[in-house]
């Protein structure tokens, strides 16, 4: 099985989702230049973290235009896994594969620092070997990590079951403090209605090895891998 | 061509000497365009013509050596046919005019100054100063200075693993901002900046050109005044974002073998970039200003040759392989313009088309700039500051009520507020947690491990200038050490004020005559470095702030290790003999509000034996956590080794008590006096006695004993306890010495 890691101008963390999944986990990756046409047979595709396209406009907002998205949004339509990490959770807001968008921290500056958060749901391709409330150690950097919508539409997320990852503190408990950037109800991360598009703020790509201050990443790309071992199972809509 | 006169000159910075220089070296009065390129290339900032004199005298050979001081950044071997190829940089003037652009643009140009020589780079570090954070004004440059850096670096992708911060009166309206960045080239396929090959096409990359930054390098030749507001247009803006696919587009084509060599335009952009490649391969350049890629219209030559537009590199390639490098470039959507060719004329021709608007010997423009041996005399406020009678100060506070008041000053504070906003884990390499010793990166595919650090201390250079430079050397060195890292290599940044004055130099000459003094002690060859000259406001200069970054290599980096006592059943050793000093000291300054005394002396022979030993005690795994003793001395870094432990806390004993003189100050001169060579290091109880052993054949004095555990920091002399401290409070005063002046702004 083959990770695609999806490179636009201004990535900067695909070496590092590179590294996690092909030396850290032994599976296969390969870069994607933004400006392919196809996804050369990836089973499972990221979008990295970074400042694509100098975050010019909105975070994410060119990027989304880029002529490799048309086969991204292909894949994802068909129900393939897609991991957007940061800068790639910025993309898939601005295609509309999720819904929301983001605003600056409420701190009004970069942070970078560890955080904990709480893995709300197990049945993404990203998340389903961990266990129920499971608390992950992973660091965030970004100036724009505060999630947004409408209450309304906070609402049908929740009923639908779309809050993959929460902040909380280190026992698991989702309070404000916890809360680094103000993100809507301590959204950290979120996956589409069809549960196969899911996306984080936080960097599990930084965290799969102990040396790097946690090793608690590692059951993101562990799920993907275990998924689509299982006989290309097709998660319920 | 119109008549140069003598308000010219003084707007060019060029005195009547350097005037008549250039009459002998053209044979004929200069055009407008050549005033411009001599008034940049022989300003201070670029020629180092007050400097050099000096600067020849520091040591920077050595075994590890790639490359020494010449070209755009230093190198040093670290093993694995890897090279470390580093440099640190200052953007001053320029912080103080437009705090976020003069920073993010110096963060900008040093990265550039590493990737050009074809490594990739991989960690930034930085060394600033300001004024009292109690002034709204300064508190506006901190916060810009500080967005600046983070928005360029963290932009680009590159993480800032380390740096310092300090707060002296004296920097209020001359901030100082030094930027370090270190990046892996492959051994033996360094880039040099250097053209070579007549008709071998010269190509101009990046950014197109605009008007920003003209005469930027000589703003930073000369000091600010009332008038400084108007300098603002000379301040360069930069865009990350285009540096990122400047340096993978570079990167890509240093791949290939297509390019002779390339430099980047940084401090006098096209002009320097020119004759320096040119007199470095002893060729002519010969370019067409109307070929270069522009932002602006109806710019003249003149602006041209010295704007300092950011993000631009030149290269010359070799013939015939001009497409390739043309696609690489367009993959980037870069422009790669050829904008000229190398010729064996030894001139550099500048050309508006079809006429030339300067030519002037690449060589003299560049080897024979303006060459100062300036006078030096005494200061005469030395002999004063130096008296300090320690029996005349006013009653010492208690001993807790001192290091809390230490640890919430800004010269101890926890830096978190600042480095939070910086991206220290990007690429992943990052193995030493945020703020707790030196910046440490493992190299991915060996086991090794660099550790950094950024060291300078204007305070004690004031006091004395060549005891101050050789402390910096020793403290960037001795942090290094304590993570387990052998230094290897250093580079240098002189902040001073104005040369002209007899007192600066002689500050000046003697700094540099204590760097050369530790750095051969050490055999640590300094690699490259920048001075910045001018640092003074209405003739009052800053403190003289030379500022040392020492780079160490681990073997292992599982052997790394920080400042935090790592559990509660470890002994503590104090490790080296000297005893703190108050003069000159921390304690001095924020509990009885002076700057005065003799600094501890140095003795290079013990910091050697002293950073070998941590080095052998690290890779052998014997020890948990060092920590030196800096500002604040052996309390305060006790203390610090107890904070981020989970509330652990720690009892040293010392074996005698304090004598001589009146006890609060006999005794806080052990507990708060500074002096060099002195680390904290825990070892888990089962390494003890083979740790004592190996200290006792290094030669290395144990000054006092202790364990981790309970709750509380503790000190004792002769059994007698003279500190007492809940690690809570400790840590909480250190927690928001700095937060406490942003408390206005949103959570």
């Amino acid at each position: 099985m083959k990770f695609a890691i999806v490179v636009f101008p201004g990535s900067n963390c695909d070496h590092d989702a590179y590294y996690a999944t092909k030396h850290v986990l032994g599976a296969d990756a390969e870069f994607v230049w933004h400006k392919e046409l196809g996804l050369q047979g990836a089973d499972v595709v990221i979008l990295p973290g970074g400042f694509s396209y100098g975050d010019y406009l909105r975070t994410g907002s060119i990027a989304r235009f880029s002529p490799v998205m048309a086969s991204v949004l292909a894949f994802a339509e068909a129900g393939g896994p897609v991991l957007g990490i940061c800068n790639g959770f910025q993309i898939l807001l601005e295609t509309g594969l999720l819904p929301g968008g983001m605003l600056y921290n409420r701190s009004v500056k970069f942070q970078c620092e560890q955080v904990y958060v709480r893995v709300e749901e197990l049945e993404t391709p990203f998340t389903c070997t961990a266990t129920p409330g499971q608390v992950l150690r992973i660091p965030i950097a970004h100036g724009e990590g505060n999630y947004f919508a409408p209450p309304d539409e906070l609402d049908l997320l929740e009923a639908n079951r779309q809050v993959v990852f929460r902040y909380c503190d280190v026992e698991g408990a989702v309070v404000d403090a916890a809360n680094p950037n103000g993100s809507a109800r301590g959204i950290a991360g979120l996956c589409n209605k069809q549960r196969n598009v899911v996306a984080l703020m936080p960097h599990p790509e930084r965290a799969c090895e102990s040396a790097m201050g946690s090793a608690d990443g590692l059951v993101v790309f562990e799920s993907a891998i275990a998924q689509l071992k299982s006989d290309g199972m097709v998660l319920p809509g | 061509m119109a008549t140069i006169d003598s308000k010219t000159l003084d707007h060019h910075g060029l005195s009547r000497e350097e005037y008549q220089k250039i009459l002998e070296i053209l044979g004929r009065e200069p055009s407008p365009t050549e005033i411009g390129i001599f008034s940049v290339m022989w300003s201070e900032h670029c020629s180092y013509k007050s400097s050099r004199i000096h600067l020849r005298t520091l040591p920077t050979t050595g075994a590890r050596v790639v490359q020494g001081p010449g070209e755009n950044a230093g190198a040093v071997d670290v093993g694995d046919g890897l090279v470390a190829v580093f440099k640190i940089e200052s953007h001053n003037h320029p912080s103080f005019i437009e705090p976020y652009q003069g920073a993010a643009t110096g963060v900008g140009g040093i990265i550039r100054d590493i990737f050009t020589m074809g490594a990739r780079p991989i960690a930034l570090l930085n060394s600033l100063r300001f004024g009292s954070l109690n002034d709204a004004k300064t508190r506006g440059i901190l916060e810009g200075v500080v967005a600046g850096i983070g928005g360029y670096g963290n932009s680009i992708g590159i993480p800032t693993v380390g740096g310092e911060i300090l707060f002296e009166d004296t920097y209020k309206g001359n901030p100082l901002v030094n930027v370090f960045c270190l990046g892996l080239a492959q051994a033996g396929k360094l880039v040099m900046g250097e053209a070579s090959g007549a008709g071998n096409p010269v190509y101009y990359v990046g950014a197109k050109t605009g008007r920003d930054g003209i005469h930027g390098a000589t703003m930073a030749s000369a000091e600010f005044d009332e008038q400084s507001s108007e300098k603002r247009p000379a301040v360069q803006v930069g865009d990350p974002f285009m540096e990122k696919l400047l340096l993978e587009a570079c990167l890509e084509l240093m791949q290939t073998n297509a390019l002779v060599g390339i430099q980047d335009m940084g401090a006098a952009g096209l002009t320097c970039s020119t004759s320096e490649m040119g007199s470095r391969g002893g060729v002519g350049i010969d370019i067409d200003v109307t070929r270069v890629p522009q932002r602006e219209s109806g710019m003249t030559p003149y602006e041209i040759m010295l704007s300092e537009s950011q993000e631009r590199m030149l290269m010359v390639v070799h013939r015939g392989r001009e497409a390739e490098v043309e696609r690489i470039f367009k993959k980037w959507d870069l422009h790669a313009v050829s904008i000229g060719v190398v010729t064996d004329d030894g001139q550099l021709r500048v050309r508006e088309g079809d006429s030339v608007v300067a030519e002037i010997p690449n060589g003299k423009l560049a080897d024979e700039a303006p060459f100062y041996n300036r006078p030096t005399e005494i200061p005469g406020y030395l002999e004063q500051v130096r008296h300090l009678d320690l029996e005349a100060l006013p009653v010492l506070p208690a001993a807790e009520s001192a290091l809390l008041k230490l640890l919430g000053s800004l010269a101890v504070t926890s830096k978190h507020w600042v480095y939070r906003q910086y991206d220290h884990m990007v690429r992943t390499n990052t193995i030493a947690p945020a703020g707790m010793g030196a910046g440490v990166v493992r190299l991915k595919g060996t086991d090794r491990a660099l550790a950094i650090s950024v060291d300078g201390n204007g305070r004690h250079c004031y006091l004395d200038p060549h005891l101050g430079a050789m402390l910096a050397v020793a403290e960037a060195a001795r942090n290094v050490a304590c993570a387990g890292a052998l230094p290897i290599g250093a580079t240098n940044c002189l902040n001073f004020g104005n040369p002209e004055r007899p007192e600066i130099m002689w500050q000046f000459a003697r700094a540099v005559e204590g760097i050369g003094e530790a750095c051969r002690a050490l055999e640590l060859p300094i690699t490259g470095g920048n001075v910045s000259f001018y640092n003074e406001t209405d003739g009052q200069a800053i403190y003289p702030t030379p500022v040392l970054g020492v780079v160490g290599v681990i073997e292992n980096a599982s052997s790394v290790l920080n400042r935090v006592f790592p559990s509660s059943q470890s002994a503590i050793l104090l490790l080296g003999g000297g005893s703190g000093v108050l003069g000159g000291s921390e304690y001095l300054k924020t509990v009885c509000g002076q700057v005065a005394g003799s600094l501890a002396p140095l003795s290079l022979d013990s910091e050697r034996r002293l950073q070998q030993l941590l080095v052998e005690l690290a890779a052998a795994g014997l020890i948990q956590s060092a920590h030196d003793c800096s500002d604040g001395g052996l309390a305060v870094a006790l203390a610090e080794c107890c904070f981020d432990s989970g509330g652990a806390g720690a009892d040293l004993m010392m074996p005698d008590d304090a004598s001589g003189g009146r006890t609060d100050v006999a005794e806080a001169s052990i507990l708060f006096g500074e002096a060099p060579s002195r680390v904290l290091v825990s070892i888990a109880e089962s390494d003890f006695g083979i740790v004592r052993k190996k200290v006792e054949i290094a030669g290395v004095p144990i000054a006092a004993q202790g364990q981790t555990g309970g709750d509380r920091i503790t000190i004792s002399l002769a059994g007698r306890k003279v500190l007492d401290l809940s690690v809570a409070d400790a840590e909480a005063a250190w927690r928001q010495g700095m937060e406490r002046f942003f408390v206005n702004r949103a959570a």
